[in-house]
């Protein structure tokens, strides 16, 4: 059985962001299948008292001193935009036009 | 010899004696470039006046009475996935192209306040993601010892500039492999320090958990003292460990005396055998019978749970960059596409991040958005960060045996351009032997021991957490014991 199907990949691509085409749905689809399958395999090992490991260092709460430093000005933060106006990234729209 | 044949060290001597000028020692290996480049395609970007303007200045340093490190004016080469200030770096992806960083990496500011000249950045597989660089969206990278076949990845430029002697030393980068595996089947020497060791300041994020830059190198010294420059705590990297750097350089050079005499080498039972091409582990066969001729006592040591690394690294590490990747969204700095006026940010978003990401990049993201998604948190991502846990149970264990452990690098010599793009899961299948230390997060090194059907074999030793000094110990025994690999001329 596929661990994952067409209609999934479109979903996922979706929720990502990606405007995938329908060409690469139907390479993705078979690609991803196989990769699912063999990472699968993880389902293995017997871990169910196994606490999980997210990170190698076990550091928490790192601070820095409560000190003003120089940061990025604005010129130079905006330096890659694609677009900005007024010192400011310029995006396209976010709401519908109202009706 | 050339200027370009010449280790890191010879030349810091020349420089420091002042035989010849780092200006000089730019100028020839950008003319080694320029004359090589174009069939091996390691640069992206070459760096030409910045690294005259930079040698010049460590030559003016020098003039003026100024001590100046012990790499001071030596080149060096940097993976284009490290921000270099008003110097293009792209990840290798279209999203990023033209992009000139407002500020330096920590890694880059280090080479840059040691003297150290850069040439230029590198060529990679797209965000680090691949194990050729046949995923850069600027074209492959070409191994040296056989223009037709791949230089390894994903930083495959770094270790292709330094066995077409471009450049003497390099900078990678290393989440499951890439500086390693690159180094093995080029021949090379790349290490991968203790996770934290180095600074991911201004490193383009790919698996935050994983990420480690580290150097490259021809010799083992060489790389022992590029570690030494970049390494060392960073409070602009809240993961960056507190602890003074472990004495690599001088690890390196008493291991070059030949003695590992009272060392003990643990031998991965389940990384002898299976997948490997039968060249590959009659090379590393031979390493170890060498390093117990120079005195290391070898066991073989079983860590059971290896045989899962590469399955949860290839859901841990497509989960962190499906999160990581989320900011190419087209707004604050890289690509964008579709904005004509008609459409929301949400559909630019998409068009944007379609057209900017490569067929890897994009199939990363949908299996980490997969792994992350409820319903599946649990059988993939959850269950992957427990196995990692059993993964550093199982070094932890072997140490307690032994000092360090050995395995090959990759079960492969370098392979034929093309020969795996089709099925992603071949690719993966090089990271193999590579990936367990960085889910445990200790050093691992990659030491040219061989040649099997005429191509470079690499022998990995994988050392506890801080204990980077040991692995540069094992490596230098092993280089000296060894014949040198002399690639074929260009």
């Amino acid at each position: 059985m596929a661990a994952i199907s067409r209609t999934e990949v479109a979903h996922l691509a979706r929720l990502a962001r990606l405007a995938v085409s329908e060409e690469e749905l139907d390479r993705f689809a078979g690609q991803l299948d196989v990769i699912l399958q063999a990472v699968a395999r993880v389902g293995e090992v017997a871990a169910a008292d196994i606490p999980p490991t997210s990170h190698s260092v076990p550091l928490t709460n790192v601070l820095r001193e409560d000190v003003v430093i120089p940061c990025l000005g604005q010129e130079d933060a905006l330096s890659g935009a694609p677009d900005a106006q007024e010192g400011r990234f310029r995006v396209p729209r976010i709401l519908e036009e109202e009706s | 010899m050339s200027l370009t044949g010449k280790t890191a060290v010879e030349l810091a001597g020349l420089i420091a004696a002042g035989e010849v000028s780092a200006v000089e020692v730019a100028q020839a290996h950008l003319d080694r470039i320029a004359a090589v480049d174009q069939r091996v395609h390691a640069f992206l970007h070459v760096d030409t006046d910045g690294a005259l303007a930079a040698a010049a200045a460590v030559d003016a340093r020098r003039a003026a009475g100024e001590e100046l490190g012990p790499l001071a004016g030596v080149p060096v080469a940097v993976k284009d996935v490290l921000a270099t200030k008003g110097v293009p770096t792209t990840c290798a992806s279209k999203i990023l192209e033209g992009w000139r960083p407002p500020y330096d990496a920590t890694v880059v500011q280090r080479l840059r306040d040691a003297g150290l000249v850069i040439l230029g950045k590198t060529n990679m597989d797209e965000f680090a993601m691949g194990s050729s660089t046949e995923y850069s969206a600027y074209g492959p990278t070409y191994n040296p010892w056989d223009l037709t076949r791949i230089p390894g990845g994903s930083g495959g430029g770094s270790a292709a500039s330094l066995v077409a002697y471009e450049a003497p030393l390099a900078i990678g980068t290393d989440t499951g492999g890439s500086i390693r595996q690159p180094g093995a089947v080029t021949g090379t020497v790349g290490a991968k320090p203790t996770y934290g060791g180095t600074s991911r300041y201004g490193l383009v994020a790919f698996s935050s958990s994983l990420d480690t830059p580290g150097p490259c190198a021809r010799t083992v010294l060489d790389a022992a003292l590029l570690h030494q420059v970049i390494a060392g705590h960073d409070p602009r990297d809240s993961t960056s460990i507190p602890a003074p750097v472990p004495p690599v350089v001088q690890a390196a050079r008493q291991g070059a005396t030949g003695d590992l005499a009272g060392l003990r080498i643990g031998l991965v039972r389940e990384f002898a055998g299976e997948g490997a091409e039968p060249g590959v582990l009659a090379s590393v066969r031979e390493a170890v019978e060498a390093l117990v001729k120079l005195g290391a006592e070898v066991v073989e040591v079983s860590c059971p749970h290896f045989t899962y690394a590469l399955p949860a690294y290839y859901l841990i590490a497509p989960s962190e960059c499906s999160s990581n990747l989320a900011r190419f969204d087209g707004v604050r700095y890289g690509l964008r596409v579709g904005d004509d006026g008609s459409r929301a940010l949400e559909e630019v978003m998409s068009l944007t991040r379609e057209a900017g990401f490569g067929p890897e990049v994009k199939r990363r993201i949908i299996i980490g958005t997969y792994a992350l998604s409820s319903g599946y948190y649990d059988a993939y991502y959850g269950q992957a960060q427990k196995v990692r846990t059993l993964i550093t149970r199982d070094f932890t264990a072997a140490f307690e045996q032994v000092d360090v452990l050995v395995a090959p690098t990759t079960p492969f010599v370098a392979f034929p351009i093309g020969s795996r793009t089709s099925d992603p899961y071949q690719m993966y299948l090089a990271d193999l032997y590579t990936i367990p230390s960085n889910l445990y997060g200790g050093p691992a090194i990659s030491v040219p021991c061989g040649l099997s059907e005429g191509l470079p074999v690499g022998l990995q030793v994988m050392a506890p957490t801080l204990a980077d000094d040991r692995m540069y110990r094992v490596a230098a025994a092993l280089e000296s014991a060894v014949p040198a690999l002399t690639p074929p001329d260009l």
